[in-house]
C-alpha cells in the first residue's frame, strides 16, 4: 500500500476521532446519547440520513452490479430512491411527533404494553444484526482487498472504530461521522463521474451508444434481463426496497434527532436530493467501470463486482484517486455500522432494559450507562457473528433486512398512525408474522439452498423460489395486522384520538402553556 | 422522567381537539392527499419491473441508443424530486391549519 493511501486512511481515522472527542463533551444525557439532544438542523440531518443510508452495498455494490449487469444493477438505485417518498409521505412527520428514541416508543405511544415494546425491539435487533453482519463481512473482505490486511484484523478494526464513536460520542459523533462521510462520498463520486463523462466526450447519448459495443452483451447491456430473469423475483425485490426503507430502525432513529416535524420534513428533502444525485451517478460509475476496466478485470478482483469503483478510480485517476476512493469506501462502512450499533443499542438498552425490565424508572445517568453497555453488547455480538460468517455469502442479508423492515415494521407503523380500530393484538400479530414469515421464507430460499455446491450455504433444492420473500411477507405482515385486530375485541378510540391529534398537530405542552 | 412527561401531556384535552370540525377537516384533506399521491407513485414504481419482466415495450431505443427503461427510470427520479417539493408546499399549508387549530383550542378555553 502506498504512502498516499495510508495518509488518506489515517486522515479519516484521525478526523473521525477528533469528531468523537468533540462530541463526547456534548454527550451527557440519554437524549444526547440517542438523539444528539434533538438539535440537528434540516441540512445536517439530511446529510446524516444520506450518510447512514448509502452503505458500501450502494457505493461499491451498485457500481459493480451496473458494470456487470447493466440496467439490472440500476434497479437497486431506483428502489432505494423512490423509497424516500414512502418515508416522507407516510412515516417521517408522525414518527417525529409521536416518538422519543426508538420505533417502539412511537408504537407504544398508542399501545403501552411490554409485549408490544418487546416485539418491536426484537424486530429492530434482528434487522440490525442481519444488516450489520452483511456490512462487517463486506467490510472485512473489502479492506482486505484495499489494504492487504487479514480479514479478521479488518473486521476488528472496523468493529473497534464503530464502538469508539458510539460509546464516547453517541448520536452526535455518529451523525457527524455520517455527515463527513456523505460529503466525501459525494465528492469522490462526482470526481469519478466527471472523469467518466470526459472519456465519453461529455455526451450522455454518446455514452449509451458506446456502451452497446463496450461489453460482451452488446445491445442487451442497456436492457434488463442480464441478471434477473424471473419476473416475480425482480418485483419481490423491488417491493422489499421501496417498503423496507421506511421501516429500517437506523433510518427511523434519525428523525428523533431534529426538533420538530418541519425539520424532519426538510431533512428528508435534503436526503432525497443527495441520495438521488448519488444514484444517478451510479450509472457513470457502472458504465465507466464496464468500459474502462472491463468485466473480466472486475471479476478477477472480486466475483461480486465490489471492486469496480476503486478499479475505475485507478484507471482514470491513478493511484491517488484509487487511494481516495478506497478511503471513502472505508468511511462509508464506518458511518453505516455506527448508525446500526446505535439503533441496536437503543432497542436493547432503552426498550428492553430501561422500559421493560426497569419499567422506565431510571435516572438519566443510569440510562446513559445502560446505553453504553448496550452499544458494546451489540458491537461485540456483531463482530463475533461477522468473524464466524467470513466464508459465507451473506450479501443477501442486506435485502433480507429491508424485507423484514417492510414486513414487520412498516405495517405496524402505518396502522398505528392511520387506523382507528387497530389494537395490541393486531400490532403483535403484524410484527411477529412479518418477521417470522420473512425469516422462514429466506431459510428455505435459493439464498440458503442450491443444488450446485458452493452457490449457496447448503446443498439442496430450495422449497421457496423467490430469493427475496417481500412479495409474500409484506402482504402477510399487513394482513396479520388486520386479522389480529379483528380477532380481538379490544379497541381504545380515546387513545387513537390522542395519537391522531399529536401526529397531525405536533401539539405538546409548550404549545398550550405559553 | 418519562412518567413525568406523560403526566404533563395528559393535561391537554385531546378529545376536544379531535372533535373540532377544523381538525377533522384537516385530517381528511391531509390523508386524502397523502394516500392518493402514495398510490400514484407506488403504481408508477412497480409498473417498471412489471413492464420489464413481462413485456419488451421499454426495451426499444428511444433517444439515440438510450432505451425506454432508462427514460422511464429518469421519469421516476424526476417524479421523486417533484413529489418531494409538492409535499413541502402542501405540508406548509397543513402547518398553518394545525397552528390555527391549536389557537382555536386555546381560545375555546381548552384546559391547559
Amino acid at each position: 500500500m502506498s504512502i498516499v493511501a495510508i495518509s488518506f486512511f489515517v486522515g479519516i481515522v484521525g478526523l473521525t476521532l477528533v469528531i468523537t472527542w468533540w462530541a463526547s463533551k456534548k454527550t451527557s444525557s440519554a437524549s444526547d446519547f440517542y438523539t444528539a439532544g434533538g438539535g440537528l438542523t434540516g441540512w445536517q440531518n439530511g446529510l446524516a440520513i444520506a450518510g447512514d443510508y448509502l452503505s458500501a452495498a450502494s457505493f461499491l455494490g451498485i457500481a459493480g452490479a451496473v458494470a456487470l449487469f447493466g440496467f439490472d444493477g440500476f434497479f437497486f438505485s431506483i428502489g432505494y430512491l423512490v423509497a424516500y417518498l414512502v418515508v416522507l409521505y407516510i412515516v417521517a412527520e408522525p414518527l417525529r411527533n409521536l416518538g422519543k428514541f426508538t420505533l417502539a416508543d412511537m408504537i407504544t405511544a398508542r399501545f403501552n404494553t411490554s409485549k408490544v415494546r418487546g416485539t418491536a425491539a426484537l424486530s429492530t435487533i434482528t434487522i440490525v444484526l442481519f444488516y450489520m453482519i452483511a456490512q462487517l463481512v463486506g467490510a472485512g473482505a473489502l479492506i482486505k482487498l484495499l489494504l492487504g490486511i487479514d480479514y479478521w484484523i479488518a473486521v476488528l478494526l472496523v468493529g473497534f472504530m464503530m464502538t469508539i464513536y458510539v460509546l464516547f460520542g453517541g448520536m452526535t459523533a455518529t451523525s457527524w461521522v455520517q455527515i463527513v462521510k456523505a460529503c466525501l462520498l459525494m465528492l469522490g463520486t462526482v470526481i469519478i463521474s466527471f472523469l467518466v463523462l470526459k472519456e465519453f466526450g461529455f455526451s450522455i447519448s454518446q455514452m449509451f451508444t458506446q456502451m452497446t459495443t463496450e461489453t460482451e452483451h452488446g445491445q442487451a447491456y442497456l436492457n434488463p434481463g442480464l441478471r434477473y430473469t424471473e419476473g416475480l423475483d425482480t418485483i419481490s425485490m423491488m417491493i422489499a426496497l421501496v417498503f423496507g426503507t421506511a421501516g429500517l430502525p437506523h433510518i427511523l432513529m434519525r428523525f428523533f434527532t431534529v426538533k420538530d416535524a418541519k425539520t424532519a420534513r426538510s431533512s428528508v428533502i435534503w436526503a432525497t436530493w443527495i441520495v438521488g444525485i448519488f444514484y444517478v451517478l451510479t450509472i457513470f460509475l457502472g458504465f465507466g467501470a464496464a468500459a474502462f476496466v472491463g468485466a473480466e478485470a472486475i471479476i478477477a478482483e472480486n466475483p461480486a463486482g465490489n471492486m469496480a469503483a476503486p478499479l475505475l478510480a485507478e484507471a482514470l485517476g491513478g493511484d491517488i484517486l484509487m487511494s481516495f476512493v478506497s478511503a471513502v469506501a472505508f468511511a462509508t462502512i464506518l458511518a453505516v455500522v455506527a448508525g446500526l450499533v446505535l439503533s441496536g443499542a437503543s432497542a436493547l438498552s432503552h426498550d428492553i432494559y430501561g422500559e421493560i425490565i426497569k419499567k422506565g424508572k431510571m435516572t438519566d445517568r443510569e440510562q446513559v450507562l445502560a446505553a453504553r453497555i448496550g452499544s458494546i453488547t451489540i458491537s461485540v455480538l456483531s463482530i463475533v457473528l461477522a468473524l464466524g460468517a467470513q466464508t459465507l455469502n451473506v450479501a443477501f442479508l442486506v435485502s433480507l433486512a429491508f424485507c423484514i423492515a417492510g414486513s414487520a415494521n412498516l405495517p405496524v407503523i402505518i396502522y398505528t398512525i392511520y387506523w382507528k380500530r387497530f389494537n395490541t393484538t393486531g400490532a403483535i400479530s403484524a410484527m411477529l408474522t412479518g418477521l417470522i414469515s420473512a425469516l422462514i421464507l429466506v431459510a428455505v430460499s435459493p439464498n440458503i439452498w442450491s443444488p450446485i455446491e458452493g452457490k449457496a450455504i447448503f446443498v439442496g433444492e430450495p422449497l421457496f423460489m423467490l430469493s427475496n420473500p417481500a412479495l409474500v411477507s409484506v402482504p402477510l405482515g399487513f394482513l396479520a395486522g388486520i386479522v389480529g385486530t379483528l380477532l380481538s375485541k379490544e379497541s381504545d378510540e380515546k387513545k387513537y384520538r390522542e395519537v391522531n391529534v399529536k401526529a397531525n398537530t405536533g401539539i405538546s405542552v409548550q404549545d398550550v402553556s405559553h | 422522567m418519562a412518567t413525568n412527561n406523560n403526566a404533563k401531556v395528559d393535561i391537554i384535552d385531546y378529545d376536544a381537539i379531535a372533535e373540532l370540525p377544523s381538525f377533522k377537516a384537516l385530517v381528511k384533506r391531509k390523508n386524502g392527499f397523502l394516500w392518493s399521491i402514495t398510490a400514484i407513485f407506488l403504481i408508477a414504481y412497480i409498473t417498471l419491473p412489471i413492464l420489464t419482466s413481462y413485456t419488451k415495450i421499454l426495451h426499444q431505443p428511444m433517444i439515440g441508443d438510450i432505451t425506454g427503461v432508462w427514460i422511464y427510470s429518469a421519469g421516476l427520479f424526476v417524479m421523486t424530486w417533484g413529489l418531494c417539493h409538492l409535499y413541502v408546499a402542501k405540508a406548509n399549508s397543513y402547518d398553518k391549519a394545525a397552528q390555527a387549530i391549536i389557537e382555536e383550542y386555546k381560545q375555546g378555553g381548552g384546559r391547559v
